[in-house]
């Protein structure tokens, strides 16, 4: 259950790869008969993708994921100005793919702000307001956050942004496939997303810049991708990844109501199993497949160590399991003492998943806690 | 990441309990990451004879945590004092790196269960 870390292929989407794979491997700039009909696969997989997300084929920039999309999102708006420097406004639960590239131009002669969110990891619209200058650029927030499962009032942020001249990129990387985007109806400028979260291949995404944008190329070179990112294009991926947008579109009536109906039902049953628990992020705005855990008086590397001998695989915010000894940004970000981000647990559910799991999961988890428990000095050995 | 050993003693630790008669109590907390320990002894003739951990923390706490209780049960006071890191990772076949810290709670717990029964013990003087 860590379909956020990432997801296997379809296999519709390997079948669709599979001939770009092998026999039809002509260079799409070359311009004999091979390379137009590869050429072709590719604007194919470009119109699959616009199409999901309700964008033209040419606001779409295939990149290598969704880092890379932050990347160019984000220092392309920033760089691609004809005035030096601005203001550029952030939150802090973003994905370090934004983070750091804020950070980086925060650096390198950019004013950034941090935006604090309330406890459900929500940005409130009167916060935003207060620190949006006239010099702000760009507002950059994840529609839906990949650890706690929030999902911004994307519309209304975008309006009190666009009221006052500053666009808004979003990191849908999470969000896309999961819950329904329409780029012109959410009214965003920018928007990242990733081929790997969506069943589709990894190290192959795409931004989506509304047509009009001026921005900077992070990657310079021969001009691929109407010169905003110079490569020979990854066919195959983005073949992909057309492919798993395309699904993942169909899939929001009939996937995503069986994943939701699973994911409440963990949430139901886990809060009712044990004492000390509780739901981290927003009760109903969040996306579908996210279920985010808190018990007190234990770890979460304990946790998931125990877990993984059963077979359950899941993600935890605890600073033990992490490389810096710190624990997870997100949590913090929401109010959690970095006790209390100990006892987290990330179960994210997808095609992987059946009724059984879920029942499987409400029988290992429970009892994995009690055992920590009972060895924990914060106490709770008995109890529920 | 964790050897066999490591992943034993994680998941099917030794002496893990509270000890509501303990003759000495170690508590210590992990300034690196915010985890806590605690030892339990009984000691008898300058021998502990008995040993007992609670841990809040990652599998290589636990694991630490029940690696020293082993090593301490039956030993003299000084010879558990001598107990270090080093030791307990040896005798877990390792640790990432990354771990290492977390050893240190288990020494830190154990010396400290010490250093109370002695404090309690004032006729005793090392
Ligand atoms: C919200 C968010 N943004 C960006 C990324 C990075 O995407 P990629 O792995 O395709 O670079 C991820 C994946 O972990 C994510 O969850
Ligand atoms: S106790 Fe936190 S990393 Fe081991």
């Amino acid at each position: 259950m860590d379909h956020s870390g990432t997801t296997p292929i379809d296999p519709r989407v390997l079948e669709a790869m599979m001939p770009f794979l092998t026999e039809k491997f002509a260079n799409p700039s070359s311009i004999y008969t091979e390379g137009r009909e590869v050429r072709a696969a590719l604007d194919t997989a470009r119109l699959q993708t616009a199409k999901a997300i309700g964008a033209a084929p040419e606001e779409i920039t295939f990149t290598s994921g969704g880092t890379e999309s932050d990347n160019l999102g984000i220092k392309g708006i920033a760089l691609g100005r004809k005035e030096k420097g601005g203001h550029i406004i952030t939150t802090t639960i973003e994905h370090h793919a934004v983070t750091h590239t804020v950070d980086y131009l925060g650096e390198n002669g950019f004013d950034v702000s941090f935006l604090p969110v309330n406890k459900y990891g929500q940005v409130e619209l009167e916060t935003l307001e207060k620190e949006i200058r006239d010099n702000t650029i760009l507002i950059s927030l994840a529609y839906g956050n990949n650890e706690i499962g929030t999902i911004q009032d994307m519309k209304d942020i975008v309006k009190l942004a666009h009221e006052k001249n500053a666009l808004v990129h979003t990191d849908a990387v999470q969000a896309v496939a999961k819950i329904p985007i329409d780029v012109k109806d959410l009214g965003v400028d920018l928007l990242s997303l990733s081929g790997h979260k969506i069943y589709g291949p990894k190290g192959i995404g795409a931004l989506y810049a509304r047509k009009g944008l001026k921005l900077a190329p992070v990657q310079h070179g021969g001009g691929h991708e109407k010169n905003l990112r110079s490569g020979t294009e990854n066919v195959a991926g983005l073949i992909g990844l057309g492919k798993a947008m395309e699904i993942g579109k169909a899939g929001l009536t009939t996937e995503i109501p069986r994943v939701k109906a699973m994911r409440d039902r963990l949430i139901k049953g886990m809060l009712a199993e044990l004492d000390d628990s509780y739901l981290n992020g927003h009760p109903e705005k969040r996306l579908p497949h996210n279920a985010h855990f808190r018990f007190s008086y234990i770890e979460g590397e304990a946790l998931l160590l125990n877990l993984d001998m059963m077979g359950i695989i899941a993600s935890t915010g605890s600073a033990c399991s992490s490389k810096s000894l710190k624990a997870s940004h997100v949590l913090l970000a929401i109010g959690l003492t970095p006790e209390q981000a100990h006892g987290s647990l990330r179960l994210t559910l997808g095609k992987g998943n059946t009724d059984e799991d879920v029942d499987t999961v409400l029988e290992a988890v429970p009892k994995v806690v009690k055992k920590l428990r009972a060895m924990s000095p914060l106490g709770h050995g008995g109890g529920k | 990441m964790y050897s066999e050993k490591v992943m034993d003693h994680f998941m099917n630790p030794r002496n893990v309990g509270e000890m509501k008669d303990a003759d000495g109590v170690g508590e210590v907390g992990n300034p690196t990451c915010g985890d806590l320990m605690k030892i339990f002894i009984k000691v008898e003739n300058g021998i502990i004879t008995d040993i007992k951990f609670q841990t809040f923390g990652c599998g290589a706490a636990i694991a630490t945590s029940s690696m020293i209780t082993e090593l301490a049960m039956g030993k003299t006071l000084d010879e558990a004092l001598a107990l270090t890191r080093d030791d307990v990772a040896e005798e877990l076949d390792g640790l990432p790196p990354i771990k290492m810290h977390c050893s240190n709670l288990s020494a830190d717990a154990l010396r400290a269960a010490i250093k109370d029964y002695q404090n309690k013990h004032l006729n005793y003087r090392p």
